[in-house]
């Protein structure tokens, strides 16, 4: 009993953020467009995974497992939309399902607000979305897909590093 | 209803939101050779239940082929084992009744070359009850003109004469019993004897002097002496010879096969009678089958 109060306790620290009108809608076409036109202009961009650093973000602060795959389901295809006709509808759909149900549970029992917290989480995150697709295309679609590499490490750091500057941005999105 | 719990709800609904986009996957990809995956996936699901169908059919209906549909190959092939046992009696009848219009053939053949002989021909309808005596029974009778002493003879030979006439059948002591008797001689050295019945299938040729040159194979032919066979009808051949004492035993195998008679001839009369020497059976046609010829 009284280490279940502890937990509850534990719990009702952790704030559950609200976001102003629009602000969630907003984020998520900005990264999308961002994702999909900021790597004409620089090659190198495309390391970038934008609407996955978003799908963690909303993830993480609100905490509530059902909107967040939701909305990683959303944001994943959409992006799988953009991404042109190779890439199926639904590829970048369940990762981003999986991680915005990962991101929410987590965000539900750990402060989330720290920056280093947030590059781990991102790392391990941006891991576990391209862990799901090298599994989705292998499994499902039956095409090989190297499971990680060093490139794949590369992006792992440089999208946890841009979301501790990403997240900030975003926190400005909150409800004061 | 089932209740899902509260904390679990969420995980039910990733599992089919996940779900849901496998399938969109599914619906979208499209493979070389095995055309689009929701396809694949769809004949890789339903496959099994449909080979474990094929496979559980293919056993029922193996089942049912090789056992249960046994039941009617029994019952057909009882039937056909009766058909065939039916084919098998009336082919053996037809067989019987061809041999039998041979035989009348003979019979007729026998009564048109002794035309002025009066004869009637009869069938053997009964034997005798026990081995004590040797004897037939005729269908016909004292209706037909048929009277005791009678002879008896068929195309190959003597048969018996007849002991005992009644309306519509009669009796006939065969050669072979021991109180018959006919008069016999030899056909080449015309040495007279009588021959008579030993209750054996051979007969005896009783009072030939020893002296008498006798030759195994030798035929045996009637006398007409006893004044019932005519004259120079065959009675037998001679099947062994030993020396007695004071006569020869001489063994006579009969010229009929009196142990198996169907058909014979009687002589309607009791006067001597003279028979053509070359009353060999001729070679006949076939006739239709007469149950009761008459041959007058």
């Amino acid at each position: 009993m009284y280490d279940a109060y502890e937990i509850r306790g534990s719990e009702s620290h952790i704030e559950v953020h609200k976001f102003r009108a629009g602000a969630i809608i907003i984020a998520t076409l900005f990264a999308l467009v961002i994702q999909a036109w900021f790597p004409l202009h620089l090659t190198r961009a495309a390391i970038l995974d934008l609407p996955l650093l978003v799908t963690i973000y909303f993830g993480l602060s609100r905490r509530n497992p059902s909107t967040g795959l939701l909305l990683g389901m959303a944001i994943g295809l959409l992006q799988d939309s953009l991404s042109g006709p190779t890439v199926p509808l639904g590829l970048y759909g369940i990762a981003k399902t999986i991680i915005g149900y990962l991101a929410s549970s987590i965000g539900a029992r750990l402060d989330t607000e720290h920056p280093v917290a947030r590059f781990a989480l991102t790392a391990g995150f941006f891991v576990v979305h391209q862990g799901v697709i090298v599994l989705t295309r292998r499994i499902l679609l039956g095409q090989p897909e190297p499971w990680f590499n060093l490139h794949l490490a590369i992006a792992a750091l440089i999208n946890a590093v841009v979301a501790v500057f990403f997240f900030l941005l975003l926190d400005r999105l909150r409800k004061q | 209803m089932v209740v899902i719990p509260s904390r679990h709800k969420s995980l039910v609904l990733l599992a089919g939101v996940i779900l849901l986009q496998v399938l969109l996957l599914a619906v979208q990809i499209k493979r070389d050779s095995q055309g689009r995956l929701i396809r694949v996936w769809t004949v890789g699901a339903v496959s099994p239940f449909e080979r474990a169908g094929s496979y559980g059919f293919g056993w029922f209906r193996n089942i049912w082929h090789h056992y249960f549909a046994l039941q009617n190959t029994t019952k057909e092939n009882e039937q056909l084992r009766r058909e065939n046992d039916a084919l098998k009696l009336q082919i053996a009848q037809l067989q019987g009744k061809a041999a039998e219009a041979d035989r009348l053939a003979v019979l007729l053949n026998f009564r048109k070359t002794h035309a002025d002989v009066p004869m009637v021909g009869a069938r053997v309808i009964g034997a005798s009850a026990g081995s004590a005596s040797q004897t037939i029974q005729l269908d016909r009778g004292e209706r037909d003109g048929i009277r005791r002493n009678m002879g008896v003879i068929t195309p190959d030979g003597v048969v018996g004469k007849v002991v005992e006439v009644y309306p519509s059948t009669s009796q006939v002591l065969l050669l072979t019993d021991k109180e018959s008797g006919v008069g016999a001689m030899l056909a080449d050295s015309r040495i007279q004897s009588p021959v008579g019945g030993a209750g054996e299938p051979l007969l005896t040729m009783k009072y030939v002097p020893n002296d008498d040159t006798v030759n195994v194979g030798e035929r045996v032919i009637t006398s007409g002496m006893d004044r019932i066979f005519p004259r120079d009808l065959p009675v037998g051949t001679i099947a062994a010879i030993k020396p007695g004492n004071p006569f020869k035993e001489i063994r006579i195998k009969p010229a009929a096969n009196l142990e198996r008679l169907e058909e014979v001839l009687v002589l309607l009369t009791l006067h001597p009678l003279e028979m053509k020497k070359d009353a060999e059976p001729a070679d006949a046609q076939p006739a239709a089958s007469n149950p009761s010829p008459v041959v007058r």
